[in-house]
């Protein structure tokens, strides 16, 4: 088992510091299970690989293996390998039946969070100026209308925040309003959730249809104040 | 109800009103009816006022077919124009340089593209009548819009088909003096011919996302504009470096499998030197082509953000997730390639290399890791409540484009500095600046992938204009700094080096052979995956934002039932591929065969391509 213990005790490990290690950072949260699973892939492929380099080092991978299953005179591995065969094609089945199996949970989720927005709303430009009156007149609308679930420093942590799940966007992280144009803002703002289209299902979002309180200036505004304030620049072709 | 529904309800009645009677009248009568169901079908929209926009086909849908066949024949062109510029190029140095057997290795690249040359012709043609028999209404304004083009385009498949049997059947007639310069510039043509043949439709195509449309000028120049729209020479530049590499990549997996299948040690010398060929080939322009995409990409985002957001953030975005691990799979694979030939070509070399073989496989692995991971992540209703939605709060930053750039280009560098090994493998330098020469290298490569990580991690604090024209630009041209500084630094050396260790072609083992094999499968793989990408990117219409899609097949397809054609249309290629390689080397076969028979038949082997200068030659 010499050559087969590294493989084994780095595969282990990595599964420890994605499950329980990496979680428990300062700012972490727990890791989904898909993408632990493909982090150990990862890590499964490459030990395939660096172990199959060389004639000696993939003999020296595989021969115990092979040796396990196939060779004689193994000792006090027979009973091992005899539970293997039992327990693998038991696993397989487990696994299949986990995954095919009806259940009352709802399924996992691969939810888009930017669905495309209807082309009436691709060509928008801000027709607001970006001057300090009105970025400050924005950032008021905000603090009056935004405020309460985005946050006062723009970072989804305002006080109704924590009754929704998904968490209210978070502005001053740089991959969210940072990676869109003021368009997009626009179309959201201004639809809210149940404008987003059937790509964006399931619909969990919260936000608020503001299109039946809000004019469109004042929108244009928020988001002018909604740019300055999480210091971030909305995305532009010039 | 559709008109094919009625006539199969039609036929359900009457066989519900023979089904007393013997069961070999209702059998002929089920057949009878299964038989009409086409003509049912493809006369659906015949029997409605006004012309036909649509026709359909029962059981796959016109649409399926459409993207199968269109599919396949874009393969099968990826190849044809692909292997021309690296056999042409692998003849010139054989030409210039004397080394007889890149010539021998170009003339069997031709002996391929001959065979795979009628095939894309032949999916050509069906793609044709299968689009003018669906799709009349598209195919009427498309033909009004590029009519000009259209004639360019027949006129330019005639001089590449001329060129192609002067090219192939030229060869041995054609070796020496004058006359093989006059076959070298055949090949050019050859080249040149092709480049355009891949363009004017590329411009159908790009028009179609992408239209610029007059409404007023003359046939010529209405063309003209439609052509030269936002998205047509990113994707020129795009697949012309696909191209090479998919056809790299499919000599390499041609090589690989005779490696596996031939016995004489020549023989296996000869494909296992080719596999290398072909895998360097492909790597060469993979190496590239991540740049080229990105330029795409950037283009279609700027032409229109829905279409933008559609393929980058919106319901198309987990394909560039499944992207990413094919072209990890494929930087992978030919880094493997790489360090089997370093331990198995390079006796001795083992010891030396593997430290630095682990190195890069972790690193190469955890930028694998960095470009895998989505920005929203597939979970569960528990786990996303314990993460507080779909985004990881720590790693959720590695899903956007400034994380993905900064990984692949340093892959891409990862994969240069193996190559260099294996290009040094096996020699010592003499050189006196040797030292300096490699302490100035190891600067540049280190401070080129600390410079590419600061400028990726910038990017997060910087509006996204900046980073997309000036930090992404940036880690590009500082990647292409370190291909052209050390290529020739490393050139220069090995000049003078001695060689310690000869290497010993013939001496790979079966996996190699395989990864080759895997290699290929990957960019086919890829090339269906983006290709239903760009295609679906374009949603509910014919022409984006012109001619709306309004057949019965005006939705986007689940992703599951996306992945099983792509699938699909990989294996076919595959199945069509082999069976291409099978007849061009029907011949070497025949005449690899002991006996008396074959100088007795009076017509030499059958007269199919890739068989013909050989046989020619013999008499």
């Amino acid at each position: 088992m010499g050559a087969l213990g590294k493989p084994i005790i780095l595969m282990v490990a990595m599964y420890a510091f994605l499950k329980f290690g990496l979680p428990n950072i300062p700012g972490s949260a727990p890791l989904p299970s898909s993408l632990i699973f493909l982090y150990l892939l990862l890590t499964a492929g490459g030990i395939f690989m660096f172990k199959t380099l060389s004639g000696e080092s993939k003999d020296a991978f595989w021969d115990p293996i092979r040796r396990f299953l196939t060779g004689e005179n193994i000792g006090g591995l027979q009973a091992l390998r005899y539970g293997v065969f039992i327990l693998f094609p038991l696993l397989v089945g487990w696994q299949t039946y986990g995954s095919t199996a009806v259940s009352d949970l709802p399924p996992t989720e691969s939810r888009t969070i930017h669905p495309a927005p209807p082309g009436e709303y691709t060509g928008l430009s801000n027709p607001v100026p970006k001057t300090p009156e009105n970025i400050m007149q924005g950032k008021g609308f905000y603090a009056a209308y935004c405020s309460p679930c985005h946050g006062g420093n723009f970072d989804g942590k305002g006080p109704a925040a924590r009754g929704f799940i998904p968490a209210p966007a978070n502005f001053a992280d740089p991959t969210t309003i940072a990676m869109l144009q003021e368009s997009y803002l626009f179309w959201r703002i201004k639809k809210g959730g149940v404008g987003l289209p059937i790509e964006g299902a399931p619909w969990k979002s919260a936000m608020p249809r503001w299109e039946v309180e809000l004019p469109d200036e004042w929108i244009w505004k928020i988001i002018l104040g909604e740019y300055d304030g999480a210091h971030q620049s909305p995305r532009t072709w010039e | 109800m559709s008109v094919i529904q009625q006539g199969v309800s039609m036929v359900q009645r009457v066989l519900r009103a023979v089904a007393s009677h013997d069961g070999w009248l209702a059998g002929l009568l089920l057949m009878a009816g299964w038989l009409a169901l086409p003509s049912l079908g493809i006369a659906a929209e015949g029997t409605t006022a006004g012309p036909t926009e649509y026709r359909d086909i029962p059981y796959v849908g016109s649409r399926n077919l459409v993207w199968i066949v269109a599919q396949l024949h874009l393969l099968l062109a990826g190849f044809v124009l692909g292997v021309p510029m690296f056999a042409w190029l692998c003849e010139v140095i054989a030409w210039r340089g004397g080394e007889k057997r890149y010539d021998k290795l170009a003339k069997e690249f031709t002996k391929l593209l001959t065979s795979a040359y009628s095939t894309t012709a032949l999916f050509g043609g069906i793609l044709l009548f299968l689009l003018v028999a669906f799709y009349p209404k598209l195919m009427n304004y498309l033909t009004d819009v590029f009519f000009p083009s259209f004639l360019l385009y027949c006129l330019l498949f005639l001089l590449e088909t001329a060129t192609l049997y002067l090219y192939w059947y030229g060869w041995d007639a054609m070796q020496d003096g004058r006359k093989k310069t006059l076959h070298v510039f055949l090949g050019f043509l050859l080249n040149f011919f092709a480049l355009f043949i891949m363009i004017i439709p590329n411009a159908w195509a790009t028009f179609q996302s992408s239209p610029v449309v007059l409404a007023d000028g003359t046939a010529f120049e209405r063309a003209w504009a439609a052509t030269w729209n936002p998205t047509w020479w990113p994707i020129n530049i795009h697949r012309l470096i696909a191209n090479v590499v998919l056809g790299g990549y499919i000599c390499g997996a041609y090589a690989g499998v005779r490696y596996l299948s031939v016995k004489s040690p020549e023989e296996r010398e000869h494909y296992d030197w080719m596999g290398y060929v072909g895998n360097f080939i492909g790597v060469f322009g993979l190496l590239a082509l991540p740049f080229a995409g990105y330029w795409l990409m950037r283009e279609i985002y700027q032409y229109n953000q829905q279409m933008g957001i559609t393929l980058m953030g919106g319901f198309l975005s987990w394909l560039f997730i499944l992207q990413a691990m094919l072209i990890g799979v494929l930087f992978l694979g030919s880094n493997y390639y790489f360090w089997l030939g370093i331990t198995y070509r390079i006796p001795g070399s083992e010891g030396k290399y593997r430290r630095a073989m682990l190195m890069m496989l972790v690193s190469l692995l955890l930028c694998l890791a960095v470009w895998m991971t989505p920005h929203s992540l597939v979970a569960s209703i528990e786990e996303a409540q314990k993460m507080g939605g779909a985004h990881h709060p720590l790693l959720g930053v590695l899903g956007v484009m400034s994380a993905k750039m900064t990984v692949s280009n340093l892959m891409i560098l990862i994969t240069f500095m193996s190559f260099v090994m294996y290009w040094r493998a096996g020699k010592q330098d003499t050189a006196g600046w040797a030292k300096l020469a490699k302490a100035v290298m190891g600067a540049v490569l280190v401070l080129a992938s600390i410079a590419v990580i600061v400028l990726g991690v910038w990017g997060y604090f910087v509006p996204a204009i900046v980073r997309i024209n000036y930090f992404s630009t940036s880690q590009v041209l500082i990647v292409i700094f370190v291909i052209l500084t050390i290529t020739p630094l490393t050139a220069l050396l090995l000049k003078s080096a001695k060689t310690t260790t000869e290497m010993v072609w013939g001496s790979m083992p079966p996996r190699a052979g395989y990864s080759l094999v895997l290699n290929a499968i990957m960019v086919i793989l890829l090339m269906t995956l983006m290709g239903y990408a760009r295609s679906s990117s374009r949603v509910h219409w014919h022409v984006y934002g012109v001619m709306r899609d309004t057949s019965p097949y005006a939705y986007s397809p689940a992703l599951g039932s996306a992945s099983f054609i792509m699938a699909f249309c990989t294996f076919s290629f595959c199945l069509i591929v082999a069976f291409i390689f099978w007849v061009a080397t029907m011949g070497d076969k025949y005449k690899a065969a002991p006996g008396p028979g074959k100088g007795e038949l009076p017509h030499g082997i059958p007269a199919m391509a890739g068989g013909a200068p050989e046989e020619r030659s013999q008499r």
